[in-house]
């Protein structure tokens, strides 16, 4: 018990600070700061429709804050989730719409299955760069970004283009290829409890697993690894790719359960997000479920606050900053963080 | 236009498209000489682009944005300070957070003060100036010596820089509390303080590297404009290999390169125009290139990112 409580206080400091911070916020916007905050409650939670939006909102953070917490447990500092998930979302794209007629069992298992792989080889080309050109994966995964984000712009500007709306967006997928919505007239869908059911298997990877296990190892000191006989930079490449692998899905759940096809700046920043989801929950997969929900309701919120006070959404950025930074006065440190010498000799 | 005339229109602009490179990676290369690297230069440059301009705009003193821009910089680089220096946090998540930051901050002050209160949305930015004499050497002449007044500035910190670094006792020590920290404390080096130095005059560079894009390259501001440049500084210092004429050479090469990609943006070539997302693309394709080359063979100072306290 008292090892929960103190692994959960510091979350609830920060939950209980940003909203404090929030509502403080909000008094410029005309509304007292209670009003304010009960307007981003009940936007986040004030009915089933809302709170099934909270938990659309969530499942992209889901996957992309696991794929982060995963890089960061293996000592690579992915900040590519973002492209990851577009080239997940673009694989989906390119397998679903050429699904018409095959059974749904087939269709959702190969279009995710795309996605999965799209994303890990976006995520594995940053890992074979770091591994056999010692490239710094901070940098090169933001460029990966990047190139992402204007490839999607060029393909539904040219081979993808809409032909029926004839807009810059992509074709929808196959009706078959669609995953499971639970309750009709809600968007709650099957990509949902996935997510959970991927969390507890990276979980169970990391924890409970020869392969996580040498992937921690990696993660916390790669020179022991070495002498231990492992391959570093085979082993940081490889979770890189599984990394991207999940984030990758993460887009093709949104594609198969949500969007249908893809358009401009489809990560919409969840990839970035991801970073602050990760680290708030001290990278534990599990913790990964709550944190992610936590930010889908802020995003929720956010956007009834936008609706009704007209309060920019660019809050959304400072508290994702704040949440960061209160994690590292709290005592964050990644596994394998360079410490100083004096500590290491 | 003859070839001669767009080649020197080509690196005219690359000069100019060089300026925030060139300022922001030479900040980004005093701190990493000094152990610190920070990936949260992309939000300088934001902060200092949305500073100067917002300046600018309500006071109409380009000088008092430039200071601005610059005072935006030090701001971040101050919690960048105490954060990494002080708290001994991570410099990447640190980096990262702060990156955020200035993107929330800039946003929902844009939105609020600018965008609100309908003020004017563009500015007329610095002009051209033409160097007597200098400006009619033929092809230096008119790609050097008719810039404008903070591209001047850009590679004039850049020498200042190459001279401390290379024949100063200031630049010795920096180098020392990057490459041993121990070492350097160990021979009476402060090695906090320097780190503190690094650090704001990296907020500095970062700062004016911002002011430059609102006040000479365009004249507006839109959320997000850094569009990366903060990590392309970071690539710069690294295909540069951590030497000031190197970073000058390599911001000059990504300079010229984003050039030829808007001059080919511009052109009647059909098949371009129709896919000008690649175009776009380029600098950060080729920043990727040219990691992928200039890795591997260069050493970065053996103590960037570690933290330091005495025993």
């Amino acid at each position: 018990m008292n090892v929960i409580s103190k692994e959960w206080t510091g979350p609830l400091c920060i939950v209980l600070g940003i909203s404090a911070l929030i509502a403080v916020a909000l008094a410029p916007f005309g509304e007292s700061p209670a009003d304010g905050f009960a307007t981003f409650l009940q936007g986040a939670f004030g009915s089933p429709q809302k709170i099934c939006e909270t938990l659309v909102k969530m499942c992209p953070l889901l996957f992309t804050g696991l794929a982060v917490a995963l890089a960061f447990q293996t000592g690579a500092f992915n900040i590519g989730a973002e492209g990851q998930y577009v080239l997940g979302a673009l694989g989906a794209v390119l397998v679903g719409s050429n699904l018409e007629g095959v059974p749904s069992w087939i269709a959702v298992p190969l279009v995710l299955a795309a996605a999965f792989i799209a994303g890990g080889i976006w995520g594995g080309l940053a890992g074979v760069l770091k591994g056999w050109r010692d490239v710094p994966e901070v940098i090169s995964t933001i460029m990966l970004n990047f190139i992402a984000l204007y490839w999607l712009s060029a393909l539904i500007r040219g081979p993808l283009r809409n032909t029926v709306s004839g807009l810059p967006e992509s074709g929808e997928i196959a009706a078959s290829a669609e995953l499971v919505r639970f309750v009709s007239g809600y968007r709650l869908h099957a990509g949902i409890p996935f997510g959970i059911l991927f969390a507890a298997l990276v979980y169970l990877l990391l924890s409970r697993t020869v392969a996580g296990y040498k992937m921690r190892a990696v993660g916390f000191n790669p020179d022991a690894a070495k002498f231990a006989g492992y391959r570093p930079g085979l082993i940081q490449a490889s979770s890189l790719a599984l990394s991207g692998a999940l984030a990758g899905l993460g887009g093709g759940v949104q594609v198969a359960a949500i969007t249908f096809n893809v358009t401009d700046n489809y990560g919409a920043g969840c990839g970035y997000t991801a970073i602050a989801v990760a680290l708030m929950a001290r990278l534990h997969p599990l913790a990964v479920i709550l944190t992610a929900f936590f930010f889908g309701a802020l995003e929720q919120g956010a956007g009834a606050l936008q609706r009704s006070l007209g309060v920019p959404l660019a809050m959304v950025y400072i508290v994702q900053a704040l949440v960061i930074l209160l994690t590292l006065v709290l005592g964050f440190h990644r596994p394998g963080e360079r410490i100083s010498e004096a500590e290491t000799a | 236009m003859s070839p001669g005339d767009i080649i020197e229109q080509l690196l005219h602009s690359g000069v100019g498209i060089a300026t925030p490179l060139l300022l922001a990676a030479l900040g980004e290369l005093i701190a990493e000489k000094a152990g610190l690297i920070n990936i949260g230069l992309e939000g300088k440059v934001l902060a200092g682009a949305f500073a100067a301009f917002a300046v600018v705009v309500t006071t109409g003193s380009m000088a008092l944005g430039v200071v601005a821009g610059m005072g935006a910089g030090v701001v971040l680089a101050v919690l960048f300070g105490f954060f990494c220096i002080n708290l001994r946090s991570d410099q990447i998540v640190t980096g990262a957070a702060l990156n955020f930051l200035a993107l929330g901050v800039t946003g929902l002050l844009y939105r609020t003060l600018l965008q609100g209160s309908g003020a004017a949305t563009t500015i007329s930015p610095f002009p051209n100036v033409e160097i007597p004499g200098l400006a009619k050497v033929p092809l230096i002449g008119p790609v050097l010596f008719n810039q404008n007044c903070l591209t001047y500035a850009a590679f004039g910190i850049a020498m200042l820089v190459a001279g401390l670094y290379w024949y100063t006792r200031l630049g010795f020590h920096v180098s020392a509390v990057g490459e041993h920290p121990r070492a350097a404390d160990a021979a009476g080096i402060p090695v906090n303080r320097v780190r503190w130095a690094a650090i704001l005059i990296e907020g500095v560079l970062g700062g004016i590297a911002g002011a430059s894009l609102t006040l000479a390259f365009s004249n507006t501001f839109n959320e997000g404009m850094s569009q990366g440049r903060g990590f392309i500084a970071l690539a710069i210092v690294l295909f540069g290999r951590w030497n000031p004429l190197g970073v000058v050479g390599a911001a000059l090469f990504f300079g010229c390169a984003t050039a030829l990609q808007l001059l080919l943006q511009a052109s009647n070539i059909d098949w371009l125009t129709n896919n000008y997302p690649y175009l776009q693309m380029l600098p950060y394709l080729l920043t990727l290139i040219v990691l992928a080359v200039a890795s591997g063979s260069t050493r970065a100072p053996s103590g960037l990112g570690q933290h330091y306290h005495r025993e």
